[in-house]
Protein backbone atom coordinates (compact mmCIF):
# COMPACT_ATOMS: atom_id res chain seq x y z
CA UNK A 1 0.00 0.00 0.00
CA UNK A 2 1.75 3.41 -1.20
CA UNK A 3 1.33 5.94 1.51
CA UNK A 4 1.16 9.37 -0.21
CA UNK A 5 1.77 12.80 1.80
CA UNK A 6 -0.69 15.68 1.07
CA UNK A 7 3.06 17.09 -0.49
CA UNK A 8 3.03 14.76 -2.60
CA UNK A 9 -0.51 14.48 -3.62
CA UNK A 10 -0.52 18.27 -4.22
CA UNK A 11 2.28 18.36 -6.35
CA UNK A 12 1.10 15.84 -8.21
CA UNK A 13 -2.21 17.30 -9.00
CA UNK A 14 -1.30 20.69 -9.32
CA UNK A 15 1.49 19.86 -12.38
CA UNK A 16 -1.04 17.67 -13.87
CA UNK A 17 -3.82 20.22 -13.95
CA UNK A 18 -1.35 22.10 -16.21
CA UNK A 19 0.30 19.87 -18.24
CA UNK A 20 -0.46 19.61 -22.16
CA UNK A 21 -1.02 16.05 -22.11
CA UNK A 22 -0.27 15.33 -25.97
CA UNK A 23 2.98 17.77 -25.83
CA UNK A 24 4.23 15.77 -22.67
CA UNK A 25 3.70 12.40 -24.37
CA UNK A 26 4.92 13.29 -27.27
CA UNK A 27 8.16 14.69 -26.15
CA UNK A 28 8.74 11.69 -23.53
CA UNK A 29 8.18 9.41 -25.89
CA UNK A 30 10.41 10.86 -28.55
CA UNK A 31 13.26 11.08 -26.13
CA UNK A 32 12.98 7.51 -25.45
CA UNK A 33 13.13 6.42 -29.40
CA UNK A 34 15.86 9.22 -29.83
CA UNK A 35 18.14 8.15 -26.41
CA UNK A 36 17.55 4.88 -26.26
CA UNK A 37 17.82 4.01 -29.48
CA UNK A 38 17.18 0.05 -29.05
CA UNK A 39 13.22 0.95 -27.67
CA UNK A 40 12.36 0.90 -31.78
CA UNK A 41 12.22 -2.56 -31.73
CA UNK A 42 8.58 -2.11 -29.99
CA UNK A 43 7.37 0.46 -33.20
CA UNK A 44 8.24 -1.42 -35.84
CA UNK A 45 4.69 -1.20 -37.29
CA UNK A 46 4.76 2.84 -36.70
CA UNK A 47 6.74 3.49 -40.44
CA UNK A 48 10.03 5.28 -40.20
CA UNK A 49 11.16 5.96 -36.14
CA UNK A 50 15.01 5.76 -37.26
CA UNK A 51 16.02 8.96 -36.61
CA UNK A 52 15.60 12.33 -34.56
CA UNK A 53 13.79 13.92 -37.23
CA UNK A 54 11.59 11.09 -38.35
CA UNK A 55 10.46 10.48 -34.70
CA UNK A 56 9.65 14.02 -33.56
CA UNK A 57 7.51 14.18 -37.54
CA UNK A 58 5.96 10.72 -36.78
CA UNK A 59 2.04 11.22 -36.39
CA UNK A 60 2.04 7.68 -34.96
CA UNK A 61 4.66 8.42 -32.90
CA UNK A 62 2.31 11.56 -31.21
CA UNK A 63 -0.34 9.77 -30.99
CA UNK A 64 1.22 7.09 -28.78
CA UNK A 65 2.62 9.32 -26.80
CA UNK A 66 -0.89 10.94 -26.28
CA UNK A 67 -2.34 7.37 -25.03
CA UNK A 68 0.47 6.82 -23.01
CA UNK A 69 -0.05 10.09 -20.90
CA UNK A 70 -3.70 9.78 -20.75
CA UNK A 71 -3.44 6.45 -19.05
CA UNK A 72 -1.15 8.37 -15.97
CA UNK A 73 -4.05 10.70 -15.47
CA UNK A 74 -5.58 6.91 -14.40
CA UNK A 75 -3.57 6.57 -12.12
CA UNK A 76 -3.30 10.17 -10.71
CA UNK A 77 -7.27 9.55 -10.23
CA UNK A 78 -6.49 5.96 -8.81
CA UNK A 79 -3.40 7.27 -6.76
CA UNK A 80 -4.16 4.40 -2.91
CA UNK A 81 -5.16 1.93 -5.79
CA UNK A 82 -2.58 1.76 -9.02
CA UNK A 83 -1.66 -1.58 -8.90
CA UNK A 84 -5.76 -2.27 -9.07
CA UNK A 85 -5.95 0.51 -12.21
CA UNK A 86 -2.99 -1.11 -14.18
CA UNK A 87 -3.52 -5.09 -13.83
CA UNK A 88 -5.06 -5.26 -17.67
CA UNK A 89 -2.61 -2.97 -18.88
CA UNK A 90 0.34 -4.98 -16.71
CA UNK A 91 -0.92 -7.71 -18.25
CA UNK A 92 -1.36 -6.50 -21.63
CA UNK A 93 2.72 -5.23 -21.88
CA UNK A 94 3.76 -8.94 -20.59
CA UNK A 95 1.47 -11.02 -22.99
CA UNK A 96 0.74 -9.31 -25.62
CA UNK A 97 3.42 -6.62 -26.59
CA UNK A 98 6.13 -8.25 -24.82
CA UNK A 99 7.54 -5.08 -23.19
CA UNK A 100 10.56 -5.50 -21.08
CA UNK A 101 9.78 -3.49 -17.57
CA UNK A 102 12.98 -1.63 -18.18
CA UNK A 103 11.26 0.54 -20.49
CA UNK A 104 8.62 1.61 -18.19
CA UNK A 105 11.64 3.05 -15.94
CA UNK A 106 12.97 4.82 -19.23
CA UNK A 107 9.97 6.24 -20.02
CA UNK A 108 9.34 7.80 -16.51
CA UNK A 109 12.71 9.74 -16.96
CA UNK A 110 12.01 10.97 -20.11
CA UNK A 111 9.12 12.33 -18.97
CA UNK A 112 10.43 14.47 -15.81
CA UNK A 113 12.92 15.80 -18.10
CA UNK A 114 9.98 16.98 -20.63
CA UNK A 115 7.93 18.12 -17.70
CA UNK A 116 11.48 19.94 -15.97
CA UNK A 117 11.17 21.54 -19.73
CA UNK A 118 7.55 22.62 -19.85
CA UNK A 119 7.47 24.13 -16.42
CA UNK A 120 10.64 25.50 -15.83
CA UNK A 121 10.92 26.93 -12.10
CA UNK A 122 7.88 25.49 -11.31
CA UNK A 123 9.52 21.91 -11.12
CA UNK A 124 10.84 22.10 -8.28
CA UNK A 125 13.19 19.41 -6.03
CA UNK A 126 10.33 18.44 -4.03
CA UNK A 127 7.45 18.63 -6.81
CA UNK A 128 10.46 16.48 -9.02
CA UNK A 129 10.71 14.00 -6.11
CA UNK A 130 6.97 13.16 -6.12
CA UNK A 131 6.66 12.83 -9.34
CA UNK A 132 9.52 10.37 -9.47
CA UNK A 133 7.83 8.46 -6.71
CA UNK A 134 4.85 8.24 -9.12
CA UNK A 135 6.92 6.88 -11.79
CA UNK A 136 8.20 4.60 -9.72
CA UNK A 137 4.75 3.09 -8.34
CA UNK A 138 3.63 3.19 -11.89
CA UNK A 139 6.63 1.26 -12.90
CA UNK A 140 5.86 -1.60 -10.45
CA UNK A 141 1.85 -1.45 -11.42
CA UNK A 142 2.97 -2.22 -14.98
CA UNK A 143 5.60 -4.84 -13.74
CA UNK A 144 3.24 -6.73 -11.68
CA UNK A 145 1.57 -9.11 -13.66
CA UNK A 146 4.74 -10.18 -15.82
CA UNK A 147 5.29 -13.71 -14.82
CA UNK B 1 31.30 6.98 -29.90
CA UNK B 2 30.47 10.52 -30.70
CA UNK B 3 29.42 11.65 -34.21
CA UNK B 4 30.73 15.06 -34.88
CA UNK B 5 27.49 17.07 -34.32
CA UNK B 6 27.10 15.00 -31.24
CA UNK B 7 30.53 16.91 -29.99
CA UNK B 8 29.34 19.97 -31.42
CA UNK B 9 26.44 20.10 -29.49
CA UNK B 10 27.86 19.29 -26.05
CA UNK B 11 30.25 22.27 -26.56
CA UNK B 12 27.49 23.93 -27.66
CA UNK B 13 25.44 23.09 -24.28
CA UNK B 14 28.57 23.41 -22.17
CA UNK B 15 28.77 26.91 -23.48
CA UNK B 16 25.66 27.65 -21.97
CA UNK B 17 25.98 26.04 -19.00
CA UNK B 18 29.64 27.23 -17.98
CA UNK B 19 28.11 30.70 -16.46
CA UNK B 20 25.92 28.75 -13.67
CA UNK B 21 28.12 25.93 -13.27
CA UNK B 22 27.74 27.32 -9.12
CA UNK B 23 24.11 27.90 -9.05
CA UNK B 24 22.85 24.93 -12.04
CA UNK B 25 25.65 22.62 -10.21
CA UNK B 26 23.91 23.03 -6.73
CA UNK B 27 20.45 22.73 -8.21
CA UNK B 28 21.69 19.18 -9.45
CA UNK B 29 22.76 18.18 -5.77
CA UNK B 30 19.72 19.76 -4.22
CA UNK B 31 17.17 17.48 -6.78
CA UNK B 32 19.57 14.44 -6.10
CA UNK B 33 19.36 14.53 -2.29
CA UNK B 34 15.54 15.79 -2.62
CA UNK B 35 14.28 13.07 -5.19
CA UNK B 36 17.27 10.10 -4.25
CA UNK B 37 17.69 11.00 -0.02
CA UNK B 38 19.65 7.69 0.12
CA UNK B 39 23.28 9.52 -1.34
CA UNK B 40 23.12 11.92 1.32
CA UNK B 41 24.82 8.84 3.13
CA UNK B 42 27.92 10.04 1.16
CA UNK B 43 27.83 13.69 2.35
CA UNK B 44 27.67 13.59 6.35
CA UNK B 45 30.15 16.17 6.62
CA UNK B 46 28.58 18.51 4.31
CA UNK B 47 25.69 20.83 5.28
CA UNK B 48 23.22 19.28 2.46
CA UNK B 49 20.43 21.44 3.58
CA UNK B 50 18.78 23.09 0.14
CA UNK B 51 20.31 26.26 -0.55
CA UNK B 52 23.14 25.71 1.38
CA UNK B 53 26.35 26.96 0.84
CA UNK B 54 28.31 23.45 0.78
CA UNK B 55 26.17 22.13 -1.63
CA UNK B 56 26.89 25.27 -4.57
CA UNK B 57 30.51 25.19 -3.94
CA UNK B 58 30.39 21.28 -4.32
CA UNK B 59 27.95 21.58 -7.26
CA UNK B 60 30.47 24.14 -9.14
CA UNK B 61 33.36 21.88 -8.46
CA UNK B 62 31.43 18.76 -10.18
CA UNK B 63 30.15 20.62 -12.75
CA UNK B 64 33.54 22.07 -13.81
CA UNK B 65 35.08 18.78 -13.53
CA UNK B 66 32.84 17.64 -15.75
CA UNK B 67 32.95 20.67 -18.24
CA UNK B 68 36.61 20.59 -18.57
CA UNK B 69 36.31 17.19 -20.81
CA UNK B 70 33.45 18.35 -22.87
CA UNK B 71 36.61 19.77 -25.55
CA UNK B 72 38.37 16.82 -25.80
CA UNK B 73 36.19 13.96 -25.51
CA UNK B 74 38.51 11.38 -26.96
CA UNK B 75 41.13 11.86 -23.65
CA UNK B 76 38.35 11.74 -21.41
CA UNK B 77 40.34 9.13 -18.95
CA UNK B 78 43.14 11.42 -19.06
CA UNK B 79 41.23 14.33 -18.25
CA UNK B 80 39.80 13.01 -15.51
CA UNK B 81 42.79 10.35 -13.87
CA UNK B 82 43.13 11.59 -10.84
CA UNK B 83 39.16 12.10 -10.24
CA UNK B 84 39.12 8.73 -11.37
CA UNK B 85 41.70 7.73 -8.68
CA UNK B 86 39.47 9.86 -6.22
CA UNK B 87 36.40 7.55 -6.47
CA UNK B 88 38.15 4.94 -6.67
CA UNK B 89 40.38 4.54 -3.65
CA UNK B 90 38.79 7.19 -1.58
CA UNK B 91 35.33 8.16 -2.38
CA UNK B 92 34.38 4.73 -3.44
CA UNK B 93 30.95 6.19 -4.89
CA UNK B 94 28.78 3.14 -5.54
CA UNK B 95 28.66 3.75 -9.62
CA UNK B 96 24.98 3.53 -9.38
CA UNK B 97 24.93 7.04 -7.89
CA UNK B 98 26.08 8.82 -11.23
CA UNK B 99 23.05 7.60 -13.11
CA UNK B 100 21.46 9.25 -10.38
CA UNK B 101 23.00 12.32 -10.45
CA UNK B 102 23.66 12.45 -14.21
CA UNK B 103 19.55 12.21 -14.64
CA UNK B 104 19.38 14.91 -11.96
CA UNK B 105 22.20 17.03 -14.14
CA UNK B 106 19.69 16.10 -17.42
CA UNK B 107 16.84 17.52 -15.45
CA UNK B 108 18.51 20.64 -14.57
CA UNK B 109 19.54 21.76 -18.08
CA UNK B 110 16.10 20.68 -19.57
CA UNK B 111 14.50 22.74 -17.01
CA UNK B 112 16.91 26.06 -17.94
CA UNK B 113 17.36 25.60 -21.55
CA UNK B 114 14.22 24.07 -22.78
CA UNK B 115 14.50 24.88 -26.62
CA UNK B 116 18.09 24.22 -26.67
CA UNK B 117 18.11 20.34 -24.69
CA UNK B 118 16.41 19.18 -28.07
CA UNK B 119 16.08 15.00 -28.41
CA UNK B 120 19.67 15.17 -29.90
CA UNK B 121 20.96 16.96 -27.59
CA UNK B 122 19.98 14.58 -25.05
CA UNK B 123 21.05 11.80 -26.22
CA UNK B 124 24.15 13.36 -26.95
CA UNK B 125 25.20 14.71 -23.12
CA UNK B 126 22.97 11.23 -22.11
CA UNK B 127 26.68 9.56 -23.83
CA UNK B 128 28.37 12.08 -22.06
CA UNK B 129 27.20 11.55 -18.59
CA UNK B 130 27.64 7.64 -18.84
CA UNK B 131 31.35 8.20 -20.30
CA UNK B 132 32.03 10.66 -17.82
CA UNK B 133 30.25 8.10 -15.08
CA UNK B 134 32.45 5.17 -16.94
CA UNK B 135 35.45 6.72 -16.42
CA UNK B 136 35.06 7.61 -12.85
CA UNK B 137 34.40 4.20 -11.57
CA UNK B 138 37.09 2.17 -13.88
CA UNK B 139 39.42 2.19 -11.72
CA UNK B 140 37.37 0.39 -8.79
CA UNK B 141 38.34 -2.85 -9.91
Amino acid sequence: MVHWTDEERQAITSIWAEVNVEEAGHQALTRVLVVYPWTQRYFSTFGNVSNATAIAGNHMVRAHGKRVVVALGDAIKNLDNVKATYAKLSELHSEKLHVDPENFKLLGETLIISLAAQFGAAFTPDIQAAWQKLMAVVTAALSKQYY
Amino acid sequence: MYSATEKALIVSIWEKVTPHTEQWGGEALERLFTVFPQTKIYFKHVDTSPGSAAIRTHGDKVMKAIGSTAGDLDNMSTTLSSLSNLHAYNLMVDPVNFKLLSHCILVVLANHLPSEFTPEAHLAFDKFLASVASVLSHKYR
